[in-house]
């Protein structure tokens, strides 16, 4: 009965691929089994590209040099909707472990909780390109606006949105994991809270002077500064985008850290077997 | 080969003011199967979780097949597997792809093979790529089993593995767990209600109560010391013998 076939290979090893990709094998297969998730994925950036891009058509009429930059406001939400999918994509599928009471199956396995971690950013990327792209290819034949026209600038404020917004997702996991899932609602809704400071579809300069400082904290307003360069002057700011980098990597290694630390708290409070409906 | 499988020693685990575990010093032997008995909250299932490192002790050691299972749970993980009707798999992935995913998370290079072998071993042929979520319960406890062999571990701990089945499918994974140990020599502790299934499989019992191991003997050898004609006989004894420990007399 025991034979080859059922010997562990590699799970006594710190860090294994395969553990992390046994994890995502796990999330695709989850999102697989339900057409409406897919759809749901890219059913708001759709609605949202649509509903901003017509709004783009009619603010052409304005004097504004500002506003006629070509697809300002189709750019700003469907990069605001990178980060805000990137943060669900971390968050929900967090949730789908909570849905179905399934952690102490997995931490009685030789998973780390680093690897589960990694493995939500993996899925939150699939999710958020699923998300994200069909809105993007349907602003081409819509609004004869083609987001791609920014070229690898676009790749360095996707790379850097998307790490911004898993390192949020993974803080608010650990809250829903610390709090349960009383506290579900914020893997809604916690993004929000830096959307009105992250100059999404306006400058860092209109808010207060007080606020400004707590804006440029975040990367997400460097990103969406460089946005507008590349836009309005056709420049790509290399300083917006290292700035973005460096607070990404604090961001990033704090969100980690209080995944980590809540999660050994859990292991402490027994709350790996409590979770569930 | 180490002797003992599982050793504790003044393992205590403590929620804020409630004791849940207190001061378990107790060992297993490998190649055994050991019953962890007792009452609603006597604290089975805060045990099993220690041993499986899904909860830190508050104190106390805990020693599994070597290896420090606090400081050092990975070591040893890959070679343990736990089954409960209370912890689920996830109900909308098919019962093939849960366990894709469990040969993955358990190191397994051959996933297919050992799927097979499982399907085979446990009869899950007919709905293998059927949802998790619509199995009958004697389906979904196979599927459970299935996954807590997955690696074949060679320390396996299971609570309430029959619970809420018929007798037939009881019967049916007792059979098969009888088998798996006599064929491998595996060690498994077995948190259960069931008085049958525990005479029946296990040549050690452990009796907890409030938090604490109160007794230990082989089936037959507690039912004599008790001077009863059964093992629920001697379950009931010792549930409702007044031991409370001292700092619960105090309170009350």
């Amino acid at each position: 009965m025991k034979d080859f076939h059922a010997v562990p290979q590699y799970a006594d090893r710190p860090f294994d691929l395969r553990r992390i990709g046994a994890m995502g094998l796990r999330y695709l297969y989850l999102l697989r089994s339900s057409w409406t998730r897919v759809i749901e994925l890219a059913y708001w950036p759709l609605m949202q590209m649509i509903l901003w891009g017509f709004m783009t058509q009619f603010l052409l009429t304005s004097d504004s040099p500002v506003i006629k930059a070509a697809g300002m406001l189709i750019a700003a939400v469907l990069l605001w909707d990178v980060m805000f999918r990137s943060n669900i994509g971390v968050a929900v599928s967090f949730l789908e472990e909570m849905w179905s009471r399934n952690l102490a199956q997995l931490f009685a396995s030789p998973l780390r909780p680093y690897e589960w971690a990694l493995s939500l950013l993996f899925i939150s990327l699939v999710r958020t390109i699923i998300g994200v792209i069909p809105a993007a290819l349907l602003a081409i034949p819509l609004y004869s606006y083609s987001i791609f026209d920014m070229g690898l600038p676009l790749i360095a404020f996707f790379m850097n949105l998307m790490i911004f917004g898993s390192a949020v997702g993974l803080a608010v996991s650990a809250m829903v994991l610390r709090y349960g899932m009383g506290a579900e609602s914020l893997a809604w809704v916690g993004i929000f809270l830096v959307a009105p400071i992250s100059g999404i579809y306006y400058p860092i300069a209109i808010l207060p002077d007080w606020l400004e400082p707590i804006a440029w904290a975040l990367p997400s307003a460097h990103v969406f500064e460089g946005m507008r360069a590349v836009l309005t002057d056709g420049v790509f700011q290399m300083d917006l985008f290292i700035n973005a980098l460096m607070l990404n990597a604090l961001f990033l290694t704090a969100g980690f850290s209080i995944f980590l630390y809540v999660f050994r708290v859990a292991r402490i409070k027994g709350m790996l077997l409590q979770m569930g409906e | 080969m180490n002797t003992f499988a599982i050793r504790t020693e003044n393992l205590t685990k403590t929620f804020e003011n409630v004791t849940a575990v207190n001061d378990i010093s107790m060992e297993v032997k490998s190649g055994t199967i050991t019953a962890l008995l007792g009452g609603n909250g006597a604290g089975k299932t805060t045990t099993i979780a220690m041993l499986l490192g899904l909860l830190l002790p508050t104190s106390g050691k805990i020693e599994i097949l070597g290896e420090d299972m606090v400081k050092s749970r990975h070591r040893v993980l890959g070679r343990m597997n736990f089954g409960s009707p209370y912890v689920d798999l996830p109900k909308r992935l098919t019962v093939r792809e849960n366990l894709r995913v469990f040969t993955g998370l358990y190191g397994l290079l051959h996933a297919k093979a050992r799927i097979d072998e499982l399907s085979a071993a446990l009869a899950l042929e007919e709905f293998i790529d059927r949802p998790t979520g619509q199995l009958s319960s004697g389906q979904r406890t196979r599927v459970a089993l299935a996954k807590a062999l997955i690696n074949a571990p060679s320390l396996l701990l299971l609570d309430e593995p029959t619970a809420s089945l018929d007798p037939d499918t009881g019967d049916w994974i007792r059979s098969y767990l009888e088998e798996y140990a006599r064929e491998t020599g595996a060690t498994i502790l077995l948190a259960s209600h069931n008085m049958n299934e525990v005479n029946r499989l296990c040549s050690d019992v452990l009796m907890m109560k409030q938090g604490q191991v109160v007794d230990r003997g082989t089936p037959a050898g507690l039912v004599e010391k008790y001077g009863r004609e059964t093992l629920e006989q001697v379950f009931l004894d010792i549930a409702r013998r007044d031991d409370a420990l001292p700092q619960q007399k105090a309170a009350q």
